[in-house]
């Protein structure tokens, strides 16, 4: 399972508490863990990326594995440890997040 | 039993404010949606539990709420967890895509830009909602950049009214400093047929045919902010009012002057007359006087505070031109508040009820049609909208 940490205003409109564990088919990329979490949670699409073009949204960043993936292409593969499920793919505010 | 119910916007969450027809006892619950902005919360004539709320953030975009029980719980439509990934709802109630499909009439791609250039159209927010008057699923909602949305399945899906955008003046629309909103909605009790909506800076527009085509009503404004001050569009109109009795009369607070028309906005003329400046926001009309009128006076446009810092509003029993200064119970020194376009409304008792909200998060009442005033509250964050219900 692939672990996914929400920033605080988008667990409270998932209505999660915690990480969120996405079963991810295929490759596990940032495009391909969007699409399951956005699958999962409807109310998030549009929240983290644009509904048409799923450009990231300007003020969120993705990191994982003490790096910053933010400008990483939306179809690379994310590290090992995030698809093994050791370590979670993190999407967060700029600063202060609102 | 009669009763209130006040739906407050505000910058970090909604809150909402209940009372009995007396006024007296208020129930303050919560925020709801807590570190959001929420531009405005309406409830549905057609069904007073029915609410929808617009709640945004420069982090995460747009999300549509919806009430089915006047407040207690929320849901966003059709955006429920899925469970069963074979039946996904499309989770779409966040999507405002505007229209750029060739049958919709020259859709529009640029607006101009506030250094005079043209600049493409790029969705923010939600700014208002305005529920249908007899169909609790149907919704309008005026959205930054400025265009008209619908949802006729209860805010599961939005359309474009592509008409407002695409009738030809778009290239001439551009943003005020709170950005280039379609800020009013006002459908006509009488002929649901007929919308007006107002969009900063552009105007007021009037469709007849219940949104597809649409036409500039400000005949009569004057502007000095743009080249030609009497132009077709360009306007920076703040707000407009009308009285469900006599809809064909309109009041609007523009950036300057308080105007009316007599002819479904054929035409303007100002009716500023004594106020001590005919600057602000919001403007409305008392539930039973069709010519009883209320503003807020604002010092001036690169000053958003009333003037003298006196928080005045200001009452006009003759259709404007004639005003009285409103100030018991408002604080008449150090009084450095704005209040926004969206922040005022009346509840339709017998003694009709004048509400309004401020930057410095107080929601004043007036339970005597305006002679005398009480804060509800006093210490929200800054008040973007006010609306009220009247439950009986």
């Amino acid at each position: 399972m692939i672990r996914v940490v929400l920033p605080p205003h988008l667990r409270t409109l998932a209505q999660v508490k915690g990480e969120v564990l996405l079963d991810v088919p295929g490759r596990v990329t940032r495009a391909s863990v969007l699409d399951a979490l956005e699958a999962r949670y409807p109310m998030l699409r549009g929240t983290i990326r644009d509904h048409v073009t799923e450009q990231r949204r300007p003020f969120l960043r993705f990191f994982a594995c003490e790096r910053d993936l933010t400008h990483d292409p939306p179809d690379a593969p994310l590290p090992d440890a995030v698809s093994s499920g050791a370590e979670p793919f993190v999407v967060l505010g700029a600063i202060a997040g609102g | 039993m009669s009763g209130v119910r006040v739906l407050v916007g505000t910058r970090k969450g909604a809150f909402i404010l209940t009372a009995d027809g007396k006024r007296k006892q208020w129930d303050v619950s919560g925020p709801h949606f807590a570190g959001w902005e929420i531009y405005h919360v309406k409830g549905s004539p057609a069904d007073p539990n029915r609410l929808y709320a617009s709640q945004s953030s420069g982090w995460f975009g747009q999300v549509i709420q919806r009430s089915c029980d006047g407040g207690k719980t929320w849901e966003t439509p059709g955006g429920g967890v899925t469970t069963e990934p074979g039946k996904m709802p499309a989770g779409e109630s966040n999507k405002f895509v505007y229209d750029a499909s060739a049958e919709t009439g020259k859709p529009l791609t640029t607006h101009q830009w506030y250094d005079g250039t043209q600049h493409p159209w790029e969705f923010k927010r939600v700014w208002h909602l305005e529920p249908s008057l007899t169909d609790p699923g149907t919704v309008y909602a005026g959205v930054e950049d400025a265009g008209l949305f619908r949802t006729s399945d209860s805010g599961k899906t939005w359309q474009e009214l592509a008409g407002l955008r695409g009738h030809g003046t778009g290239p001439k629309w551009q943003p005020g400093a709170g950005g280039m909103c379609l800020h009013t909605i006002l459908i006509d009790p009488t002929n649901p047929r007929r919308v007006y909506v107002a969009i900063s800076a552009a105007g007021a527009f009037r469709s007849d045919d219940a949104g597809k085509t649409w036409k500039p009503i400000n005949l009569g404004l004057r502007s000095q902010y743009i080249p030609d001050p009497s132009a077709e569009v360009g306007h920076c109109v703040h707000r407009i009012a009308l009285h469900p009795s006599r809809p064909g009369v309109l009041f609007m607070q523009k950036h300057w002057d308080v105007m009316r028309s007599d002819d479904a906005g054929d035409s303007w003329r100002e009716v500023s007359g004594n106020l001590p400046t005919d600057f602000g926001f919001v403007i409305d009309v008392h539930a039973h006087e069709p010519e009883t009128i209320y503003v807020v006076p604002i010092k001036s446009d690169s000053e958003h505070y009333p003037p003298e810092g006196r928080l005045r509003v200001y009452r006009s029993r003759t259709g404007g031109n004639e005003w009285e200064a409103l100030t018991k119970g408002l604080p008449q020194r150090d009084c450095y508040v704005n209040v926004l376009r969206d922040a005022m409304a009346v509840d339709s008792l017998d003694a009709c009820g004048v509400y309004f909200g401020t930057t410095g998060g107080q929601v004043y009442l007036s339970a005597d049609a305006g002679d005398s005033w009480t804060p509800i509250v006093r210490d929200l964050p800054a008040v973007l909208s006010v609306e009220v219900q009247t439950l009986r």
